[in-house]
């Protein structure tokens, strides 16, 4: 991949963690939590999008964003207060901020009349304080906070205290590296009355991104008080004034006690289409007369070399004495630190015998310094040298994120790692098996130490799975979104509750979760809930409430949905089951047989049609992909008080459960999944239709009776029924049948490996799975077999060869 | 893969030689990963006589296509003695079951001759071409049509 499509990937990819780190701050904050280090989260997301957006020039992400994040600032500064309104208006904002991410990541467009809407309302929130803010320039953040952000080409503060050390982040350092680092900054003088001098020149190209001179001029004046004069002079007579070319200049005077870091942030994102020059009032010939150094060009130069050169250059001097004392204690972060950590020194005498004098002092005294820096600076380095840069920088940020290093892996390595690992788990399996056969007892050196190795095999396959099973916060995490645009589309009131959200499972199983917990939750809020005119009839709170739990239970993961509202109209059901035929009209039904009439295929209660569900392929559909996935679902209801849907699922689909049979002296798996029950049949359960279609009678019910070796062309005669077991199946259609096999050797769990890999699909048989012995065994396809069989084609079945 | 041969450059190449019954065959080596055992294999529903059924290859399910079956020639029951070639066909795997392997024979492309008009078309589409190694003929194997073709000739 191009290099530049692969940083890109990873901004997106950082991005959706950003998003997500975002939406969870600010559902926190919908709950109340005005706590700053929530807000600064939030804050701190949206910024870092902001930041990586303009990197990669994403104009309209950008604009969105700086909208967005002006609005958490004024939170974070405490200029605007935090109400339900704020939250909600914000949460919708933090929707379109992931439509802008997707889109300029699909390259697509975004909804233009959404964003701009959305701005709109944002816009409204900051008007509220508008008068308050032009009021006040205080800037309730620090510097340290700025300063996690990371990205930004950063000089470092003058104003930090040498023993500052762990404000300062990795991030901001590597990219302080790789650029150009104006060093006289460290020798200036901390206890200056402080006052900039910022000349600001936009080009034209500043105005043709949209940027706009007077908005970037109250930022800065939001950070202490401003001079501002216009130099206008370079405006032409109107008959030569083009409107696209920019003329004006603005030279603003800026007391503070602000680093010049605060100052260049303001003009971060004009930076590149303006002349812009910040300097410290009264010092702009020093700073002339100085080359800039490039932090880490010296890194290396030696101590001696740069006292030989020192008394010419003090600054220069300073830097160069001061990067190689810190560089072999930090190697992620080389050279700025020395900058930051530098003393202030003592204003430079001109005599060249007692500068050296001085030269001597200063120089002991930035090494201390920046070996105390190096210290404090080197724990994080040191602990993981190899982290990704984010997840140091995070870990610098400060004690409130203290994230576990992690590693990104490619997801197909993981698979790799875990087949190996199926495989030397069969592989285990069958040894022992051989070693058994082979007549050794139990307690020879051999069997014990193959003990050892089972153990170890479980214990190895237990990690690798864990790898792979992630908490469902994943799948959840959307919902909050999903639930807030269907209850507007619905006109509900509706509070989303979750529970579990750290219920771990594996990562297919993730993936697939989404469609069915989305239709149900769909459900829930279209169906399920009442309008609040409704709900306040019937004496509830207008504000209708929808749980989404996950648990673990018996080896699966069961996902709940449930809602307080109407229940399901039993009658109302039964009616239009019957009305669609789906039902016969006097069927006796039982209530949780009625409840579960909603899973046929082309049931629909919803009077009227709506985008969001009703148009009849809602639930069947839910069921048919969670059975798909080896899983069950159910629902139960009380009229008046709500419905919850369950639904179980395997905690991986790399296994399955299945029964071990054989047929016509061939093995094979059931999954357990499609299994209701299993019998013996008796003879005279046992009738032919016609020629050789057979039922079964159980409990007064007929379903056709499938012997397994014939129908996959394992031989040609029939099983006599009463030599054989009868498998009930239930298909994912909800066909029943029973299926015929000559004996039932258990239940197990089986590895799915895939016949299509390598061969191609054949009807009848799902996948292949190996048993313990080593050998293949198929596992049935139970949906063909029962629909094949009620088709009633048979096919020219080639007989297989043995 | 093998089919470099038609490009009519004189590239020298490795080729696996085998038996089945009197007759002598090759494959290109690269294509070739392992020679194995014959294993008893599962066999499978619904598949075309020459698909001998799935064995576990180290995890993995391998399909064994009985080649002389597959050339139609007249096969006997696999003991023992017959071998397992497992190949590449793209990016799938299988296995070729074959009486026995005999050589590894290194020669260039130009020796190899067209297959005659004579053969039918059973043969042609398997045999790519024939040449003469010390009075033998081998007749190269194109690998990429062993496999049957769709799902719907299989069923």
């Amino acid at each position: 991949m191009d290099p530049f499509e692969s940083i890109k990937a990873t901004f997106f990819q950082e991005c959706e963690e950003l998003l997500t780190d975002m939406e969870s701050g600010l559902l926190a904050m919908e709950q109340g939590d005005d706590d700053s280090e929530t807000i600064n989260a939030v804050f701190r997301a949206v910024h870092s999008v902001k930041g990586g957006a303009g990197a990669f020039g994403l104009e309209e992400l950008i604009r969105f964003a700086h909208v967005f994040e002006t609005v958490l600032d004024e939170m974070r500064s405490g200029k605007l207060h935090l109400t339900d309104e704020v939250a909600k208006v914000l949460l919708r904002a933090s929707d379109v901020l992931a439509d802008h991410v997707a889109a300029a990541r699909s390259g697509g467009s975004v909804d233009e009349g959404r964003t701009v809407g959305m701005i709109a309302d944002l816009q409204g929130l900051i008007d509220q304080d508008r008068a308050a803010e032009l009021g006040l320039n205080d800037d309730g953040d620090s510097a340290a906070v700025e300063e996690d952000f990371g990205f930004v080409p950063v000089v470092l503060s003058l104003d930090e205290p040498a023993t500052d050390a762990p404000e300062v982040d990795v991030a901001a350092l590597m990219a302080a590296a790789a650029e150009p680092v104006e060093v006289d900054e460290a020798a200036a003088p901390a206890d200056a009355a402080p006052a900039w001098r910022v000349t600001f020149r936009p080009k034209a190209e500043m105005y043709a991104k949209a940027n706009e001179a007077a908005l970037v001029l109250r930022e800065l004046a939001r950070l202490g008080d401003v001079e501002v004069a216009l130099d206008a002079s370079a405006v032409p007579p109107l008959d030569q004034l083009s409107a696209e070319q920019a003329y004006l200049t603005w030279t603003i005077r800026l007391s503070g006690d602000k680093s010049e870091a605060e100052v260049r942030e303001v003009f971060e994102f004009v930076e590149d289409d303006c002349d812009l020059e910040v300097t410290r009032e009264g010092e702009a010939a020093a700073e002339v007369a100085e080359p800039p150094l490039a932090a880490d060009d010296d890194a290396s130069a030696s101590a001696v070399e740069a006292a030989a050169a020192a008394p010419l250059d003090l600054d220069a001097l300073l830097a160069r004495v001061s990067a190689p004392a810190a560089e072999p204690a930090t190697p992620a972060a080389p050279a700025p630190a020395p900058i930051a950590a530098a003393p202030p020194p003592a204003a430079p005498p001109p005599a060249q015998d007692p500068a050296s004098m001085d030269v001597a002092g200063l120089i002991a005294l930035a090494e201390k310094a920046s070996q105390d820096h190096a210290q404090t600076q080197s724990a994080p380095a040191k602990a993981e040298p190899k982290a990704d840069q984010k997840a140091e920088a995070r870990a610098a940020a400060g004690p409130a994120t203290a994230a576990t290093p992690t590693i990104r892996v490619d997801l197909d390595r993981v698979d790799r790692l875990i087949n190996a690992v199926g495989e030397l788990v069969i592989q285990q399996a069958m040894l022992s098996q051989r070693v058994f056969e082979s007549g050794l007892a139990r307690s020879s050196d051999v069997a014990l130490g193959l003990e050892d190795l089972e153990l170890l095999t479980r214990e190895i396959q237990d990690s690798v799975m864990a790898i792979r099973a992630q908490p469902v916060k994943s799948v959840f995490q959307r919902m909050p979104r999903l639930v807030r645009e269907v209850a507007d589309m619905v006109g509900k009131k509706v509070r989303l509750v979750m529970d579990g959200e750290n219920t771990e499972v594996d990562k297919t199983v993730i993936e697939r979760l989404s469609d069915p917990i989305t239709h149900m939750l769909r459900n829930a809020i279209d169906h399920g809930l009442e309008t609040p005119d409704e709900r306040e009839a019937g004496g509830k709170g207008i504000e209708g409430t929808v749980r989404l739990a996950a648990l673990h239970r018996g080896g699966r993961i069961v996902i709940e949905v449930a809602d307080d509202g109407r229940g399901i109209n039993r009658p109302r059901v039964r009616g239009i089951a019957v009305s669609k035929g789906l039902i016969a009209e006097d069927a006796v039904l039982s209530d949780d047989e009625i409840d579960n009439l909603i899973f046929l295929p082309g049931f629909s209660t919803a009077d009227v049609v709506s985008d969001i569900s009703g148009r009849g392929v809602g639930m069947d559909v839910v069921k048919r992909s969670i059975q798909a996935l080896g899983g069950r679902i159910s629902i139960t209801s009380e009229p008046g008080k709500g419905s919850k849907f369950s639904m179980s699922l395997p905690l991986t689909l790399a296994v399955l459960d299945g029964m071990v049979v054989s047929a016509a002296d061939q093995t094979l798996v059931a999954p357990l999944s499609n299994i209701v029950e299993s019998l013996t049949p008796r003879a005279e359960d046992v009738h032919l239709i016609g020629g050789r279609d057979a039922v079964i009678c159980i409990r007064d019910t007929f379903v056709p009776l499938i012997d397994v070796g014939v129908a996959l062309g394992f031989r040609d005669t029939p099983l006599p029924p009463a030599s054989g077991v009868a498998v009930l199946v239930e298909s994912e259609g909800g066909g029943k049948a029973a299926l015929l096999v000559e004996a039932i050797q258990g239940q197990r769990q089986v590895v799915i490996k895939s016949l299509e890999a390598n061969y191609q699909h054949i009807h009848g048989v799902a996948a292949a799975t190996i048993l313990g012995d080593g050998r293949v065994a198929l596992i049935l396809d139970v949906d063909a077999l029962v629909t094949t069989s009620r088709r009633k084609a048979p096919r020219i079945e080639k007989r297989m060869a043995v | 893969m093998t089919d470099t041969v038609t490009q009519g450059v004189a590239q020298r190449r490795e080729l696996i030689a085998f038996r089945i019954g009197d007759q002598e065959f090759c494959v290109d080596i690269m294509s070739v990963r392992e020679i194995r055992g014959w294993a008893p294999a599962t066999p499978l529903p619904r598949t075309p006589s020459f698909v001998k059924g799935v064995i576990n290859l180290r995890g993995a399910v391998l399909p064994i296509i009985d080649l002389g079956a597959r050339l139609g020639l007249t096969t006997s029951e696999p003991t023992a003695r017959h071998v397992i070639m497992v190949v590449h066909i793209g990016d799938r795997t299988i296995g070729l079951l074959v009486d026995a392997v005999s050589d590894i024979i290194n020669m260039s492309d130009d020796l190899v001759q067209p297959t005659p008009d004579v053969a039918s078309d059973q043969v042609k589409t398997f045999v790519k071409g024939l040449f003469a190694l010390d009075g033998r003929m081998v007749s190269l194997i194109a690998l990429d049509r062993v496999l049957p073709e769709t799902e719907a000739e299989a069923a």
